[in-house]
């Protein structure tokens, strides 16, 4: 990006109207990927001066607890959920998970789950850090994931959101070939970056459970008919991208999974979903658009 | 600003927690615990029964639920008197009728001021837990160790003083609590504490002074967090709550024992155009087979040891 300039001038405008047609497999019309953000969230974390990691003294509660849950209870009855139905998980990982709970991450892993980083801890942020701070943290994450997955990192969602200039450039001239911080299109597209190739991959906000539940105070009921709303309007469309991001601290409660698998059998039965990983999107992107 | 190179440094990254308190576990890969009633849903209704001082001290927080505008702020001091006084009331009677016993989180200030209301928890059968002193009495770091001890021992000796039990179990205003607590509540004799929402059922935790056990009283199902902050309508709880039932009674199939808490809070569900919806899902949970109505007291204590 442009560093302190008004327009950080990340990619392109391109209009939505007349662009070519972009073919998913099979034919199908929308790209669907789940994306699990398995996270650890510290209890005591050092302070960042940029950002607080949590809102109270520590030890937060239940902020801490809460995420807990997501590790203890919510994964395992969100992670079944999502193989019956036949859709993988693309995983935002806080890598550190590897290290203190690598049950979690083998359960995904032998699911067939796709692992991208989003960072060391979910209380841990990149503001204010320096490049050779940010090359330590890019290069921890690539590092961890392979050692205990066997996976070589293709994305990135930065750590609790937190960027600094130097991010996408980094991760490009390190080999990733997408980010899902970058919200302005429902189909990938390229981002401007100093080396290699960078797409930006659909992910969403609107349609995170986070933003559903706490954000537009959803029911689980009105969250689950919003997320088929979404797809509805995006397989009528064609050649777009859908993803449902989830914590499972959040979806995996007792009260909100029932509906949401209502969401995975309509997804699953309608027949224009490419079920698939955020990494295979970018691969078959990146092979059908040249840079 | 750039960090410190410390920021970098993860001395607690190695396996499991990041603290001493508890393992981590897998809630489908335990042994599964059964509930005295044999029962596979244990339907726990807890009531937080608090009183607001008019003059809120802040120390070390205000609680949720507190005064509002400048003072004196009648309105808060006097709708949560409310909940009181007549939502508390029309909770008890839909209890009665569906025969459920439950637990009573009270402010020790209750039982000061109202004991007639401890004797009516106890003719009903109901179980006490302790929840502070009053709605000034938070906890949280910054809270001197020595007034967090005392204010744990005014709670537990005043609601012990007008019920004639000691509290076995504890409840934290906005379930917050300092790195002292648990030690505190264990050191205070405590069998259960409710302020961890990491699982579905009890487990032990560890505090440095013995070990209590934590009974997760989810607060996503509260009707505080429901329908005060989410702006949820009562009917739309009731659904949830439903869906919750549904879906920890087939998990009671192949798991074992599962925890349905129903935390409530009078000043919100006892409104008259709430407590029906509260009463319809009663109705609904007594009906459902393999189900029954558990204190939070037996839910703990069938942990063992």
């Amino acid at each position: 990006m442009r560093e302190g300039e008004m327009d950080p001038e990340l990619y392109d405008f391109r209009p939505y109207r007349d662009r070519p047609v972009l073919e998913w497999p099979d034919g199908k019309k929308v790209a669907v990927w789940i994306s699990p953000n398995i996270e650890f969230y510290e209890l005591d974390p050092p302070a960042n001066p940029h950002r607080k990691s949590w809102t109270k003294p520590h030890p937060d509660v239940v902020g801490y607890s809460h995420r807990d849950f997501g590790n203890r209870v919510g994964h395992w009855r969100m992670a079944e959920m999502m193989s019956k139905h036949g859709f993988p998980g693309s995983v935002s990982l806080s890598v550190a998970m590897c290290q203190h709970l690598p049950e979690v991450v083998a359960d995904a892993n032998a699911r067939g789950w796709e692992f991208f980083s989003h960072g060391i801890y979910n209380t841990r942020y990149s503001y204010g850090m320096d490049e050779a701070q940010e090359r330590a943290l890019i290069e921890d994450s690539i590092r961890t994931v392979r050692e205990a997955t066997g996976q070589v990192i293709k994305g990135w969602l930065a750590p609790a959101l937190t960027h600094t200039p130097r991010t996408l450039d980094l991760i490009a001239e390190y080999g990733l070939s997408y980010t899902c911080d970058l919200y302005h299109d429902d189909q990938p597209g390229e981002v401007h970056v100093k080396t290699g190739r960078l797409i930006s991959m659909p992910y969403s906000l609107e349609v995170n459970d986070h933003y559903g539940f706490f954000v537009y105070n959803m029911s689980p009921r009105e969250y689950a008919d919003t997320l088929i709303r979404q797809y509805q309007r995006l397989a009528d469309e064609g050649g777009t991208v859908m993803c449902i991001p989830l914590h499972a601290y959040l979806i995996g409660q007792p009260h909100r999974i029932g509906p949401f698998e209502d969401v995975l059998k309509h997804i699953a039965a309608d027949g224009r979903a490419w079920i698939t990983r955020s990494g295979d999107i970018a691969d078959h992107y990146m092979q059908q658009v040249p840079a | 600003m750039t960090l410190d190179s410390a920021y970098l440094d993860y001395p607690l990254r190695k396996a499991g927690m990041d603290h001493d308190h508890y393992s981590w576990s897998n809630l489908f890969a335990r042994e599964p615990i059964a509930w005295p009633s044999g029962q596979g849903v244990a339907v726990a209704v807890i009531i937080n029964l608090e009183w607001f001082p008019i003059v809120p001290e802040d120390k070390p927080f205000r609680a949720p639920g507190h005064m509002v505008t400048p003072y004196p702020d009648y309105r808060h001091y006097t709708a949560r008197e409310y909940g009181t006084r007549v939502g508390f009331y029309r909770m008890l009677d839909a209890l009665m009728r569906v025969r459920a016993r439950a637990s009573v989180a009270v402010n020790g200030a209750i039982a000061e001021r109202y004991p007639q209301i401890i004797s009516d928890i106890i003719e009903a059968g109901h179980e006490i837990v302790a929840h502070s002193t009053d709605m000034n009495g938070t906890i949280a770091s910054g809270l001197p160790e020595a007034d967090e001890r005392a204010l744990i021992a005014a709670s537990l000796g005043t609601l012990e003083r007008v019920s004639g039990t000691r509290p076995r179990g504890w409840m934290s205003i906005a379930r917050s609590q300092s790195f002292n607590t648990p030690r505190l509540l264990a050191e205070a004799g405590l069998a259960y504490m409710c302020d961890w929402v990491n699982d579905e059922l009890p487990y032990r935790f560890a505090t440095g002074a013995g070990s209590l056990v934590n009974v997760p009283i989810n607060h996503e199902l509260s009707d505080r967090q429901i329908v005060t902050v989410q702006q949820n309508s009562a009917d739309s709880y009731v659904q949830q709550m439903q869906d919750a039932h549904t879906l920890l009674a087939g998990e009671a199939v192949r798991s074992g024992g599962r925890m349905l808490p129903l935390n409530i809070t009078p000043y919100v569900m006892g409104l008259p155009y709430r407590i029906g919806a509260f009463e319809r899902l009663l109705a609904y949970l007594v009906a459902q087979p393999d189900t029954a109505f558990h204190t939070v007291g037996e839910i703990a204590d069938a942990l063992g040891e």
